[in-house]
């Protein structure tokens, strides 16, 4: 390895940013972004049919593979979609951002093989309908073997890579091909492969177990025991997502608009505090669980998450403050929010990170916070309001924001152009609106007591009869049109992204083409080379929009939050 | 620039609306934080805290038990079971139903034992939504005052398999 560093790296340095792109590393960047988006198709046919099943007017599979379709998306989706995704940010933001070559290929190698393998394995069972277990397959409910080794191959994989992450990190530094601090999007995505070190851990401590189970060399582990350190897993892979995501915030303001972080301080604070109060927050998955006190629970969600929570509430402001302030210094000054409208909305890649941003904070945070309330969660728990709420934080936030990325990527990484450029302007609104609109519907369903995972809503032929209101399955219907609208854009933004990496123009030896009009795109070239050297300095820039922003998002939460606390004061009496 | 690496010492705290928004986040994670244990001492709704310990086998022992001594009639050829109010009462759930159907007075306090006797479940009280989680080999002891009347059903709502969907059960409240 040590002769492997010291070689000359081969690299070519980009036409937009100036930066050094290493040859071995970009490949890495390609196939995983690759992998990603083969099985975020296959999650997202399997999100259409569940869509249209619990649409109970059309209830379209039947039951077996409606409880498959549900396993098959949770896998694809939360783990193998994301996953190869943030491996392809960690190589990106460990190469070309530190200006040096990765640690080593041949654990680049190894580790996309194990993942791949895991991949396949686990669809592979799952297709076979040997793992109708759900994502979480809680113990008793048994998966073939296959199923857990399929994953913890996968988590294996996905190890190796936050090692050769943290050794590139390393070696950078080692070899100062960099001064100073790393950058924040690095910074940011060291966070998340630092929790994914914690949360793949606790993977292993459930899984592990779980797979000797199935192959009867173990007892079983105890059912508590295993959600608990299940949602070690779980939880902790959703900080990932918002570590990444928040990352790649930073990352696309700067790109689309020129933007600086406001004060490094506090937005490296913030990523820090994701890291440290993170770690025992899983308890808001088990706030109705049998076997834990209420001093438990309160204290890991009041302590652990809130400060978790106020990290994004930081980040929240810094990252629109940031364009704010850019956008001030190229004139838009008019008024509160002239800057506001000014933005470069016709860029896909900003579009979609700023609805990512709107419907993360206003829709996933504030629902997310008020149900991992231990009181509220009796009205919540395993209903429907549960997947409306993490569409709105892992789709409408993670996804659409990697999907806005990928924007970037296409043309940075890959040197393609898109076709169709009307088109991908349309497209985070479509993906995006969908998810609003599905989330809401799951949201309001759920407000009934609509359970998640459940293929009739109705639970026909059971011997004790029972339904919903009728207008729970209107929102049920508002769920089924949200998801097939999202679906389009979901199959929108495949389209254009395979268009352009395997039949677009190539873009070798050019500037990335602007989607913006020329002379905007000056100015923010003009502040991101300014930018440059103004490092360190502080800036004296007012950001009364931004501010305006984020006191009605506190109001909206406040409302929301109290509103949840009035509905729950008229439940039976329990404790 | 969040891509680039900044030079020099950049630590320095937040000023002006970073300032004020940082403390007015802080501020709402305290108000959230007390709320909660607050809740406790003001509120008649907290999820229960009471667990023991039980064999899957040995809570079908006293739910049989308990059905037997306590039947006061039958729907769908389920019994229906009245407990002495302010007394223990008992519902399992099982693949796919919950045994039996408990029969309630309006306002009287009683210690419902939830278990299961093979998979995870969860138990979901509607019209009103009001949810638990179910383990084997956890007896949870939900303490409840039913505030309304009428006839509620049970429904699970953690997957058990492929008749989770017709998992259901009753509970009657009378005035």
């Amino acid at each position: 390895m040590s002769t492997d560093t010291v070689k000359a790296a081969a690299y070519r340095v980009c036409e937009t940013t100036g930066l050094s792109i290493f040859l071995k590393a970009q490949f890495f960047v390609k196939i995983n972004a690759v992998l990603a988006v083969i099985f975020l198709l296959v999650g997202g046919i399997a999100a259409l049919l569940l869509a249209l099943t619990r649409w109970s007017n059309v209830m379209l599979l039947n039951d077996i593979w409606y409880y498959r379709m549900v396993t098959l998306h949770g896998v694809n989706m939360l783990v193998f979609w994301i996953i190869f995704f943030e491996m392809a940010i960690l190589y990106f933001a460990s190469t070309t951002l530190l200006n040096t070559k990765m640690f080593s290929k041949k654990l680049a190698h190894t580790s996309l093989a194990l993942m791949f393998v895991g991949a396949v394995v686990t669809n592979y069972i799952i297709l076979k309908g040997q793992a109708d277990v759900m994502l979480t397959s809680y113990p008793p409910l048994e998966a073939h073997p296959l199923f857990y080794l399929g994953i913890i191959l996968f988590a294996v994989g996905a190890l190796i890579v936050a090692f050769n992450f943290f050794a590139t990190l390393y070696i950078a530094k080692k070899n100062k091909t960099y001064e100073g601090s790393m950058p924040l999007v690095t910074f940011g995505a060291a966070t998340a492969a630092i929790i994914a070190v914690v949360a793949l851990l606790h993977g292993a401590a459930a899984l592990v177990p779980t797979f000797l189970w199935s192959m009867g060399w173990m007892e079983m582990m105890d059912p508590g025991a295993y959600r608990l350190l299940w949602w070690g897993l779980g939880h902790h892979s959703q900080q990932i997502n918002v570590a990444a995501m928040v990352s790649v915030w930073y990352f696309v303001a700067t790109m689309s608009t020129g933007a600086k972080p406001l004060n490094e301080t506090v937005c490296r604070g913030a990523f820090i505090l994701y890291i440290l109060f993170i770690n025992l927050a899983a308890a808001h998955h088990l706030l109705v669980d049998p076997g834990l006190s209420s001093e438990w629970k309160i204290w890991n969600t009041s302590y652990a998450m809130y400060l978790a929570v106020l990290a994004s509430m930081i980040h929240g402001y810094t990252v629109p403050a940031s364009m704010e302030v850019a956008m001030r210094r190229k004139g838009y000054n008019k008024g509160i929010f002239g800057w506001f409208a000014k933005l470069p909305w016709k860029d896909p890649g900003f579009s979609a990170v700023a609805l990512s941003a709107i419907i993360f904070g206003f829709i996933g945070g504030i629902t997310g916070v008020t149900l991992g309330t231990e009181q509220i969660n009796i009205m919540a728990h395993n209903t429907l309001r549960i997947p409306g709420h993490f569409h709105a934080t892992v789709v409408g936030g993670t996804t659409l924001a990697f999907m806005g990325l990928a924007y970037y990527l296409v043309p940075l990484i890959f040197q393609k152009d898109f076709y169709m450029k009307k088109l991908a302007r349309i497209q985070p609104w479509l993906f995006g609106g969908g998810i609003v609109i599905m989330s809401l519907g799951m949201s309001f369903a759920g407000t009934y007591g609509v359970p998640r995972r459940t293929y009739d809503s109705d639970f026909g032929g059971a011997v004790l009869e029972t339904g919903f209101d009728p207008v729970a399955h209107i929102f049920l219907g508002v769920l089924g049109i949200g998801g097939v609208i999202a679906f389009i854009g979901l199959l929108l933004f495949l389209v254009l992204i395979v268009a352009a990496v395997f039949f677009g123009p190539s873009l070798k030896g050019q500037k990335m083409p602007t989607w913006q009009t020329d002379k905007e795109q000056k100015m923010t070239d003009e502040l991101i080379s300014k930018g440059y050297e103004e490092e360190g300095k502080d800036y004296h820039v007012k950001t009364p929009g931004t501010i305006v922003l984020v006191l009605i998002f506190l109001l909206s939460f406040a409302i929301y939050y109290f509103a949840n606390w009035a509905a729950l004061a008229d439940l039976w009496h329990i404790r | 620039m969040s891509i680039f690496h900044p030079k020099g010492n950049w630590y320095r705290p937040p000023t002006g609306s970073e300032r004020l928004w940082v403390g007015l986040a802080l501020a709402w994670c305290l108000v959230m934080s007390i709320t909660m244990p607050w809740w406790h001492f003001q509120g008649k709704q907290n999820a229960p805290q009471t667990t023991y310990e039980v064999e899957p086998e040995a809570f079908i022992q006293r739910v049989h038990q308990f059905v037997e001594t306590n039947q006061v009639g039958e729907m769908n050829n389920v019994p229906i079971v009245e407990p002495e109010p302010g007394g223990d009462a008992y519902l399992l759930g099982q693949m796919w139903r919950w045994y039996p159907v408990l029969k309630l007075k309006k306002d009287q306090t009683y210690r419902i034992h939830v278990s299961s006797a093979d998979l995870q479940h969860g138990l979901s009280i509607i019209p009103i939504n009001m949810n638990i989680h179910v383990l084997p080999g956890y007896d949870y002891v939900m303490e409840i005052t039913p505030t309304t009347s009428g006839e509620f059903s049970l429904i699970c709502n953690e997957f058990c398999g492929i008749g989770h969907h017709l998992m259901t059960g009753k509970i009657i409240v009378e005035e």
